[in-house]
């Protein structure tokens, strides 16, 4: 008998969660118990394994909604109408430093996943408010160098340009600030009820989706500041 | 206008006996005034023509099959588990990979040849006319003789008109359904469309791309004519006294549809470049550089700059 | 306060909208009325609007779907009669801007509000059924995903009264859409109303995948999959691939419109091309998304009533995956006129064309199928031989379209507009009414009347040729669309053919509604007692009808593609003797509320209210934290209560040893 999987009195087969998973094996049991018509879920349904499938599939749909993005910076980036360029605009070491937040906060991300596989709660609500610190750094170092653009001018209706610039990366600010509210409300859950089924499976996507930002960023970063300046 | 019942019913029927009685002028697309729309609808012709020789045995066979084996019909043969058979699944596969390949050989020439940006082939001299498409209206700018008319352009007979066009406005795209090929008009934007009439007569022109309320106003004429006709038309339009400077220019810009045919004598010559950088868009000079569409095929850059 | 809106926003000035919205406002009345006087609003509440059922969210889904159906054909028989009679010195009874409204609303409404949600909707009915699930995988996000698209839905139905709606076609080409030549609340009534469903749409998409790949039953593999939970798949794998790019560009649009960038105007570099790129990178899936669930349900159809299996399942399940990644190569084919280069040009020309291989292929298996059958020419049936011919003469039109050249001559003709409606009505239209006719007895638990929906039928397919065929002549006599007014005699008289068509369609609309109506109430005597009422060959009609709330009240082992078919050659039943608890999700008005602020948040971004809008974004986020917080969303229901479900289905066996 695999793992997965029991036979009930009535020679039918009962599965353990997630049962897809184990029709591989669930067919290898057919043989041993003749032709069973039924199999039966056990009662306790742990939807974990659906949850970070569907997770991925919005990942890879958000990331296409970046390519959207993208694609339209690559066309439109040449159009200045005029006014200022990348590299007229754009302060590398500043953007580095931004940069630095983020994917040291993805590196305490990691951190907070081990503890929490380690079932460390006060860890995991630690690193998680330390990501939570460095993730908040990077959206005011990114508020404040817009701030610093629309004061001399360079604002989103002022060129092609600048608007795709101000979407793109704007847009990655939104969802970083998403980010923070998700992670504000998961460090309550956890503090609330720790680390249960359900608020692993949460984190596990809270994370996933964090990762996939500083992803985001690293494509951000390389195509319109460093080309930007290189230029 | 009154009309009597009678003249309703009339009105009602007449049309009914005229499309039984259609001239060949009425098929616009299939009875082409010049080369370029014979070569579009030999194209549509050939297509319909490959693409019947299955569509149609397609069709007749699926009414014989759902017919001949109607559930009433014992006798037919019946085979519940029948679902496979590598031969008939290749001439499956086969029949359509056969018929669109033959298509995209034809695509991929006739997109070559004819497209709107490639200059048409003859020993005689193009003409060069431009074509601006404003709400909702065509003017039409002969910059070689600095005459401008508002819809209605004349062409002669014979001889390769380059139509240099660009929009005034929002997208529009200039289209004479007689003549063959149209292609969008867009501001800051210059395309070409080549065209050649081979018989005098007029044609209408139209925008073929949606543009707000007055769309359906923005109705041209195409008026293919003699060489000396021609030239009699175009001192008939420089005899205008009205000049097409800025003023005139920003009155004509205003929105206005099934607009009457204006001839402009004079016009200022570098006019069709300042709509196409955009010095004359609303909200005044802009200094904005215009995009040039090329062809990108083998004729090279069209654009002006 | 109020923004941008004033009591001057409503058009009591116009007679048309104002019977329009009376007649609307009727209906909605009598509706509320009726609820109120049977007293059954905790019922709606608790059992429908909350639900996260998939059957009834399936129906609800199916019911908005036939209202905006009425609400779309409403609008295009008044094109159609403003066509036939403005011509020459007859202006119509339709001023252009009004008459820009309606085939912007046309258009939108029917791909947005009808098609999909018919689709969804029947994947809904269906889909869980025929893989052996309990449910789809997030119940609750599909009851958000409806209701978002609901919210959609009324936003456009809300412009018919308040405000107007877009006048600039129904994809909203800039520079017409952008704010210097659409300076109204049309076009914010369009681009809301469409990412507020296309929210829900993508939601759909990503639970569907999930359902499809995880939740199956054991024993069907990929290849043992029915081959409407195939093309679902696709379909909704596209959807997740193209509808992100709907929001990027829309969202471009309204940023546009409302911080004055210069993503596509006319000015300071905007590129409206990129608009209608991007705009086409989702509009061309989005077509194939519409037809690829319906080519399922033909290929559902086609087997059952021919009682012979589906010929040749692995050509047709590959020609679904190869349309699939080829719609995603084809944007370009929808403007060849605007200045691409030669080459760019046959390359999208040819890449167009290579997608009538694996439709060919689809067309021939069907033929196959019905080749050496014993055919059944019930109502399904019938719309699936009229779907085989409409469509593949559609599908003929689309491959010249498909020609660059041909197309320099045809685009934005009414040829086109023939073209596009004889593979959306001859292919998505046909097969959501095959579809409904054949799981009505599953969805609802009788079969609909035969007689009206036969009648129903002819009237359509009458009526569409009638309408169509002369368009496809138009448009080879220089005919364009979207004209108000036009002066050329020849065309008059087609223009009033086509008049009548909409006319005869029209009588087969009052026929179904007349079938509607009618079924429910002869629902006793076409009640579908066996589960199975057209001896079927998958899942789904192995369940009671209509299904009971926890589906399977025992998974069933697959052993092969027709699954239910090859039970019943083996002589299996599927009674039980032993049950066990299951485990359910519970209702919950989450979706129900987000969709409402949704709403309300498009409301007032539409008419500039932003404190209405900043409040409606609050209460979107407190109600998805305040949910996040909630542990009560299952229950079990216990094996006694599943075993008096069975029995009162007689699915209960006797202990046996």
């Amino acid at each position: 008998m695999s793992k997965g999987s029991m036979v009930m009195q009535d020679g039918s087969l009962a599965l353990k969660p997630g049962y897809a998973d184990h029709a591989a094996d669930a067919l290898r049991d057919l043989h041993q118990t003749g032709d069973a018509v039924f199999v039966d879920v056990e009662p306790h349904h742990e939807p974990a394994s659906l949850i970070q499938l569907g997770f991925w599939i919005y990942l890879m749909s958000d990331c296409l909604l970046f390519s959207g993005l993208f694609a339209t910076y690559a066309v439109l980036h040449g159009h200045t109408a005029g006014g200022p360029t990348p590299s007229q605009l754009f302060d590398l070491p500043y953007t580095l430093t931004e940069t630095m937040f983020l994917l040291f906060s993805s590196f305490t991300c990691g951190l907070a996943t081990l503890a929490m596989n380690a079932d460390k709660k006060n860890a995991t609500l630690g690193w998680l408010a330390v990501t939570f610190v460095l993730g908040l750094g990077f959206v005011i170092m990114e508020v404040h160098e817009f701030v610093g653009m629309v004061a001399i001018g360079a604002t989103a209706g002022r060129s092609a340009f600048l608007s795709c610039f101000f979407t793109l990366v704007g847009t990655h600010g939104l969802h970083v600030t998403c980010g923070l509210i998700f992670m504000a409300v998961m460090m309550a859950a956890v503090a609330k009820k720790g680390l249960t089924a359900t608020n692993r499976a949460r984190l596990n996507c809270m994370m996933l989706f964090w990762h996939f930002l500083d992803i985001i960023w690293v494509g951000v970063f390389s195509l319109v500041y460093l080309s930007g300046v290189v230029h | 206008m009154k009309r009597t019942s009678r003249s309703r019913l009339l009105r009602l029927i007449l049309p009914f006996s005229a499309t039984l009685l259609l001239s060949g002028c009425q098929w616009a697309v299939l009875n082409p005034a010049g080369p370029i729309g014979v070569a579009e609808k030999w194209i549509i012709d050939t297509a319909i023509g490959l693409m019947l020789l299955v569509v149609a045995p397609v069709i007749v066979l699926t009414l014989f099959i759902v017919w001949h084996y109607r559930a009433s019909n014992t006798k037919a043969r019946y085979e519940p588990d029948w679902c496979h058979s590598t031969k008939i699944e290749l001439t499956m596969w086969g029949i359509p990979i056969a018929i669109v390949c033959i298509l995209s050989v034809i695509a991929w020439r006739s997109s070559h040849q004819l497209s709107p940006f490639r200059p048409i082939l003859s020993n005689v001299k193009p003409v060069h006319i431009e074509a601006v498409a404003m709400d909702w209206k065509w003017l039409f700018i002969y910059p070689n003789h600095n005459i401008a008319s508002v819809n209605e352009v004349a062409m002669p007979v014979g001889v390769p008109v380059v139509f240099h066009i660009t929009s005034a406005t929002v997208m529009n795209s200039f289209f004479i359904p007689r003549l063959g090929s149209q292609i969008y008009a867009m501001a800051n934007m210059q395309t070409a469309d080549n065209l050649v009439a081979s018989a005098p007569g007029t044609y209408r022109g139209i925008s073929a791309n949606f543009s707000g309320g007055g769309f359906s106003g923005m109705v041209f004429n195409v008026k293919a004519m003699s060489e000396s006709d021609y030239k009699r038309w175009l001192a008939k339009a420089g005899s205008s006294t009205r000049t097409l400077n800025d003023t005139e220019y920003l009155a004509l810009d205003k929105p206005s549809s099934d607009v009457p045919v204006t001839y402009y004598g004079h016009v200022n010559p570098d006019l069709f470049a300042q709509i196409l950088n955009g010095r004359l868009a609303p909200g005044g000079p802009l200094a904005m550089k215009a995009t040039t569409i090329t062809s990108g095929g083998e004729m090279g850059p069209i654009g002006r700059d | 306060m109020f923004g941008k809106l004033t009591l001057s926003a409503i058009p009591y000035t116009n007679p048309i909208i104002m019977f329009g919205v009376g007649l609307l406002a009727l209906v909605i009345l009598s509706t509320l009325g009726a609820i109120t006087y049977f007293r059954k609003w905790k019922y709606l509440w608790t059992e429908w609007l909350t639900s996260v059922d998939h059957k009834k969210i399936g129906i609800m889904y199916l019911i908005l779907a036939g209202l905006m159906l009425l609400r779309g054909f409403a609008d295009a028989i008044m094109m159609r009669t403003q066509q036939a009679l403005s011509y020459g010195s007859n202006m119509g009874y339709l001023p252009p801007g009004h008459f820009d409204q309606i085939f912007t609303a046309h258009g939108t409404i029917m791909i947005f509000f009808m098609a999909m949600p018919f689709i969804i909707g029947l994947m809904n009915c269906i889909v869980p059924l025929q893989i052996g699930a309990r449910d789809v995988a997030f119940p609750l996000m599909n009851n958000l995903s409806l209701w978002l698209t609901a919210a959609g839905a009324m936003l456009v139905n809300v412009s018919l009264a308040i405000g107007n709606f877009s006048r600039t076609g129904w994809l909203a080409y800039p520079p017409l859409s952008e704010l210097h030549y659409s300076p109204g609340v049309g076009v914010d009534y369009y681009i809301w109303a469409l990412q507020v469903a296309g929210v829900g749409t993508t939601l759909s998409g990503v639970n569907f995948i999930t359902t499809i790949l995880k939740m199956r039953a054991p024993g069907m593999k990929m290849m043992r999959m029915p081959v409407f939970t195939w093309t679902s798949l696709i379909a909704n794998v596209l959807i997740v691939a193209a509808f992100p790019i709907l929001t990027v560009t829309l969202g471009l649009l309204a940023m546009d419109r409302y911080v004055g960038t210069h993503f596509f105007t006319n000015a300071l570099g905007g590129d409206p091309m990129m608009y209608v790129n991007l705009i086409w990178i989702w509009g061309h899936p989005e077509v194939y998304i519409l037809i690829l669930p319906l080519f399922g349900v033909y290929g559902e159809i086609v087997p059952t009533f021919s009682g012979k299996r589906l010929f040749g399942y692995t050509s047709m399940v590959y020609a679904t995956v190869a349309i699939g990644l080829l719609s995603l190569l084809v944007w370009l084919h929808h403007f060849f006129t605007m200045g691409n280069s030669p080459g760019v040009n046959a390359f999208f020309g040819i890449s167009t064309m290579f997608i009538a291989i694996p439709t060919g292929v689809k067309v021939f298996n069907w033929m196959l199928t019905m080749y050496r059958g014993r055919i059944r020419l019930e109502t399904p049936m019938l719309w699936t031989i009229a779907f085989l011919i409409t469509f593949t003469i559609g599908g003929m039109s689309g491959m010249l379209l498909a020609e660059p050249p041909a197309d320099f001559v045809l685009h934005n003709s009414l040829f086109l507009i023939a073209h596009f409606h004889n593979v959306i009505i001859g292919g998505v239209v046909f097969g959501v009414f095959a579809g409904l006719s054949y799981w009505a007895p599953k969805i609802l638990g009788f079969k609909l009347n035969d007689t009206l929906g036969r009648a129903a039928f002819w009237c359509w397919v009458v009526g569409f040729y009638v309408a169509f065929m002369p368009l496809y002549v138009l448009g080879f006599m220089g005919a364009t669309r979207r004209m108000d007014h036009y002066n050329v005699p020849a065309w008059h008289p087609l223009f009033v053919v086509a008049w009548v068509g909409a006319v005869i369609i029209f009588a087969g609309i009052i026929l179904q509604v007349a079938q509607v109506v009618v079924s429910i109430r002869q629902r006793e005597q076409n009640r579908d007692l066996t589960g199975d009422p057209w001896n079927g060959r998958t899942l789904e009609w192995a369940l009671p009808s209509p299904a009971p709330a926890y589906n399977f009240a025992r998974t069933p082992v697959v052993r092969d593609r027709d699954a239910f078919w090859e039970m019943k050659q083996r002589g299996v039943e599927l009674k039980s003797s032993t049950f066990v608890p299951i485990h359910m999700p519970r209702n919950k008005a989450t979706g129900f509320i987000i969709g409402g602020f949704s709403f309300l948040l498009a409301f007032g971004m539409i008419w500039h209210i932003w404190w209405l809008a900043a409040i409606c974004l609050a209460g979107v986020l407190g109600t998805l934290i305040r949910h996040a917080f909630d542990d009560d969303r299952d229950y079990y229901l216990g094996a006694d209560e599943v075993r008096r479900t069975e029995d009162l289905h007689g699915r209960v066996q006797a202990r046996s040893v």
